[in-house]
């Protein structure tokens, strides 16, 4: 008994130095502040990780990151207000940005060298966040099943010779909505919601939760033709150079392919602005701009910056010139009109 | 209990505050949350009931109420043949039965799909020997989330469960025998009603969990509730939307609770001494409860496991490097700090909700276990509204004074901390309560007449009869913590990385695979304290 008593004092005794060794931690911390820039991202640790690296050793400033999903961010930076810790926030996808800018976090960079790197439609017009990546979302079909000339649109995967032979992601992911929200902007609603019902008609089993599964499922057989993001291709071909699967890329005598972002923009309470615009200027340099794309097989923002190899050999191809904010500003018709289409 | 336990420790009449301080401290975020219904957006509502809102509900009571029918089952069966009778194997599956809880829903729910979906080996193999087109059922659907949600929440069932036919011992069985009910009327008429309130604190828990789970419904794609509070806030960018759906979740949640508790009034149960004998099996039912338990054991556990043993050896170069040593440093300081204050307000909470007898101290400390049952994220946000307010005000009077500005409680560790308090307090409370209703007036009050003093009581008596209770509640919060996503993605202070966080960034991109070393590396850290619980009940 005397024993287990000793051994609970002890217990106790740990726990509680250890919540006092924790809360000096935390609250020493922020005092030691030299040089920094404070990151909320919602792109990947090991996307960002060696670009901040090397953005460390080049100018001797701080980079703090924390990741989570875009909206807890926004949500974050949001909620603290006047006091947050974010200088900048990194998000996927147009729509992401374009949230956090109506919601007045983000503020209005002037930077000519932003302006010069980042083309028009894959920034803000008002200039509260700019590209860094591009990813185009187009099609992806079985080689062995499939040849590109019966291909042609996003649209015409809607029609009856791909009945039962279609595969797509869920509706809730934000890549999707992005491209509903610009099929309406391009066709208008009416016919936008008749093109997404009439994929919902040929979809060939549930949607997938996530693009690699998807395009398993094309090279295993059980359809013929999905929409992806051209990153993920890239992965599997890593893994299996001779996967008998083939992007397309659709509406090139229209519209051009369905292009979207991941980029980013410095708050509206950042304490350390300057060294915000200056991560954000050296991350659209040419430099950088090959990595970034390159860490995710993406296509570099800078026009100048030719993409990595793997990526250039699956072809060159018109992209859709839209402005990319349209994916946030449509993005709450996207979702109900892919709700009303039964697209879950 | 609670009058005689007032008679013995009467230097506790400030004793309340143990019970109201933990409670404000869950009351608070989910206040906030429900201040959401001062800013409603018609719009979304009115989407929301247009297109699939009742499906949402149907779709969530129907998972529900197939968990809740599968952890019973599996849960109980498993309890019963592991602490009443002697199988082949029995003494491997008495610990190895709770190892699913290790594995985080999401992790089986993934390896589930890979296995059984139309890319996976088992249709791959059906489609080799009989070509294409024979029927298999739709895997992305009811019963595949159904199934993933049995087999990683049932060890709460069976945890409790077997605690509670433990302590019953063989002497209730063997009356009831005497007095002429077969061996599965006295199981269902004697043992089962005895076991309930365990039973029910246990199903209690893997429900909550059920209806807060986002991670595996999202991988089968199967729209619940949550479905739609994710859709509100990462969709719509409507977070007030959210939060009010979360409320409705949460009073579903206790409305539920209330019932069985209101069920179960004035049934008390005080049970006694153990009985460690097991009654041997022999032939066919020894064979046939060794089967069980195995092919429970098997995908529960076992193959899961396997896949991701098989994807960590491909990709463990890559994710072994110099960064895995903080998120296991990291991950186990959290979870150790955070077992060690929810444990001890859990058992301040029980043990004073004993003590007083007025209804609103019981309703107080139903509240403060509710944090349980809301989506991770919502409560995270809820905590971190709260500790912003704090935030600000103090910003505000340093200013005001001209100090010099205080730390930030959001992005600390103290506000991470309280997130895993509010959010696994019914984790820990659920095991500590059980164990205390077991505990016979007539032991204390033996205690105090042989001159024992009323803090000695509680140390040297009720403490120690806990002990069980309170390492199956540590076990339980520390593996919980370890898992949780959103709270720790959320408040985590800078570079506090955790193996969860790891899983999320590495999931997020589809990068399943990789995410096995961290996937392991969580189940290997929740088999310690397993092994700990299994030494010590083979000591005795």
């Amino acid at each position: 008994m005397k024993a287990y008593l000793n051994q609970v004092k002890r217990y106790f005794g740990l726990s509680l130095a250890m919540c006092a060794f924790i809360m000096g931690v935390a609250g020493v911390a922020p005092l030691w502040a030299s040089e920094q820039v404070v990151v909320y991202s919602s792109r990947k640790d090991h996307l960002i990780r060696p670009l901040f690296e090397q953005f460390e050793q080049q100018t001797g400033i701080e980079v703090k990151y924390i990741t989570d999903k875009a909206a807890p961010l926004i949500s974050r930076i949001a909620v603290e207000g006047k006091n947050t810790s974010a200088d900048m926030l990194i998000t996927v996808d147009a729509g992401n940005l374009w949230q956090a800018a109506e919601q007045g976090l983000l503020v209005k960079v002037e930077s000519e060298i932003l302006d010069d790197q980042i083309p028009a439609h894959l920034r803000d017009p008002q200039g509260r966040w700019y590209g860094l990546s591009v990813r185009a979302r187009t099609i992806v079909y079985a080689t062995d099943r499939v040849t590109p000339a019966e291909l042609s649109t996003y649209e015409a995967l809607g029609e009856p010779q791909w009945k039962g032979r279609l595969c797509l992601r869920t509706s809730k992911k934000v890549y999707n909505q992005s491209l509903v929200a610009t099929m309406i902007e391009s066709l208008g609603e009416t016919q936008a919601e008749a093109v997404v019902k009439s994929w919902v008609a040929n979809l060939a089993t549930p949607v997938f939760s996530n693009d690699s599964k998807l395009m398993q499922s094309i090279s295993a057989g059980q359809c013929d033709v999905g929409i992806v993001n051209s990153y993920y291709f890239g992965r599997l071909q890593d893994k299996d150079a001779n996967i008998p699967l083939a992007l397309y890329w659709p509406n090139q005598k229209d519209r051009g392919v369905h292009i979207n972002i991941s980029g980013a923009g410095i708050t509206r309470h950042s304490k350390n602005p300057e060294n915000a615009l200056r991560l954000l200027e050296w991350l659209a340099s040419k430099k950088a701009q090959g990595e970034i794309a390159a860490l995710n097989k993406e296509f570099p923002a800078n026009p100048n910056v030719p993409p990595a190899p793997q990526v250039v050999s699956w072809g060159t191809f018109k992209a859709d010139t839209i402005n990319v904010e349209v994916a946030g500003k449509l993005q709450v018709d996207a979702i109900k009109l892919m709700d009303r289409a039964g697209y879950r | 209990m609670s009058l005689l336990v007032r008679r013995l420790f009467p230097f506790i009449g400030g004793g309340r505050i143990a019970v109201v301080m933990p409670a404000f401290v869950v009351l608070v975020p989910l206040f906030v949350v429900g201040l959401s219904w001062l800013d409603i957006d018609a719009s979304i509502w009115r989407h929301l009931l247009d297109t699939n809102f009742f499906e949402i509900v149907n779709n969530t009571l129907v998972l529900v109420a197939g968990v809740a029918v599968g952890v019973f089952v599996i849960g109980v069966s498993l309890a019963w043949l592991t602490s009443m009778y002697e199988f082949p194997g029995r003494k491997v599956f008495d610990f190895a039965l709770m190892l699913p809880l290790a594995i985080p829903t999401y992790v089986l729910a993934f390896v589930f799909v890979g296995i059984f979906d139309y890319t996976g080996p088992v249709q791959g193999l059906l489609r080799d020997l009989f070509g294409r087109g024979h029927w298999f059922p739709n895997v992305r659907g009811t019963l595949g989330v159904v199934t993933v949600m049995t087999l990683v929440l049932y060890p709460y069932v069976y945890m409790l469960a077997k605690s509670a036919f433990q302590a019953q011992g063989r002497g209730v069985m063997e009356a009831a025998r005497v007095l002429g009910k077969g061996p599965w009327g006295s199981f269902f008429s004697v043992a089962l009603p005895m076991a309930r309130p365990a039973i029910a604190a246990g199903m209690a828990l893997a429900l909550m969990e059920t209806l807060a789970d986002f991670g595996a419904v999202s991988i089968f794609n199967y729209d619940t509730f949550t479905s739609a509070i994710y859709k509100a806030w990462y969709g719509f960018f409507n977070i007030a939307t959210a939060a009010q759906l979360a409320s409705i979740l949460l009073l579903f949640a206790l409305s539920a609770l209330l019932l069985e508790g209101r069920t179960r009034k004035g049934k008390k149960i005080i049970q006694q001494h153990r009985v460690q004998n097991r009654i041997p099996l022999r032939g066919v039912n020894a064979w046939l409860s060794s089967v069980w338990c195995l092919v429970i054991l098997v995908i529960a556990f076992i193959v899961p496991v396997g896949q991701l043993i098989v994807w960590g050896i491909e990709i463990s170069a890559e994710e072994l490097n110099s960064r895995y040593w903080d998120l296991l440093g990291y991950s186990m300081l959290l979870a150790l700090s955070a077992a060690m204050i929810t444990l001890l307000t859990a058992f301040l909470l029980a043990y004073f909700s004993r003590v007083y007898s007025e209804t609103w101290i019981k309703g107080l400390t139903r509240i403060a276990t509710l944090g349980y049952a809301l989506p991770g994220s919502v409560l995270a946000v809820g905590i971190m509204i709260s500790f912003t307010v704090i935030d600000n005000t103090s910003t505000f009077i340093n200013e005001s004074i001209g100090w010099a500005v205080l730390p930030l409680l959001v992005g600390s560790v103290v506000a991470l901390l309280l997130a895993y308090l509010v959010r696994f307090m019914a984790v820990a409370f659920g095991p500590i309560d059980t164990s205390l209703e077991r505990i016979k007036p007539s032991i204390p009050e033996a205690g105090k007449s042989l001159g024992e003093s009323s803090l000695g009581v509680l140390w040297r008596i009720i403490l120690p009869m806990l002990t069980p209770g309170l390492l199956t509640a540590g076990l339980l919060v520390f593996v919980d913590v370890m898992k949780e996503m959103p709270a720790t993605l959320l408040l985590r202070p800078f570079g506090w990385d955790t193996f969860a966080v790891r899983i999320f960034e590495l999931t997020s991109e589809g990068e399943w695979q990789r995410a096995a070393i961290p996937g392991l590396s969580l189940v290997l850290i929740g088999l310690l304290p397993v092994m700990i619980l299994m030494k010590r009940s083979s000591r005795k």
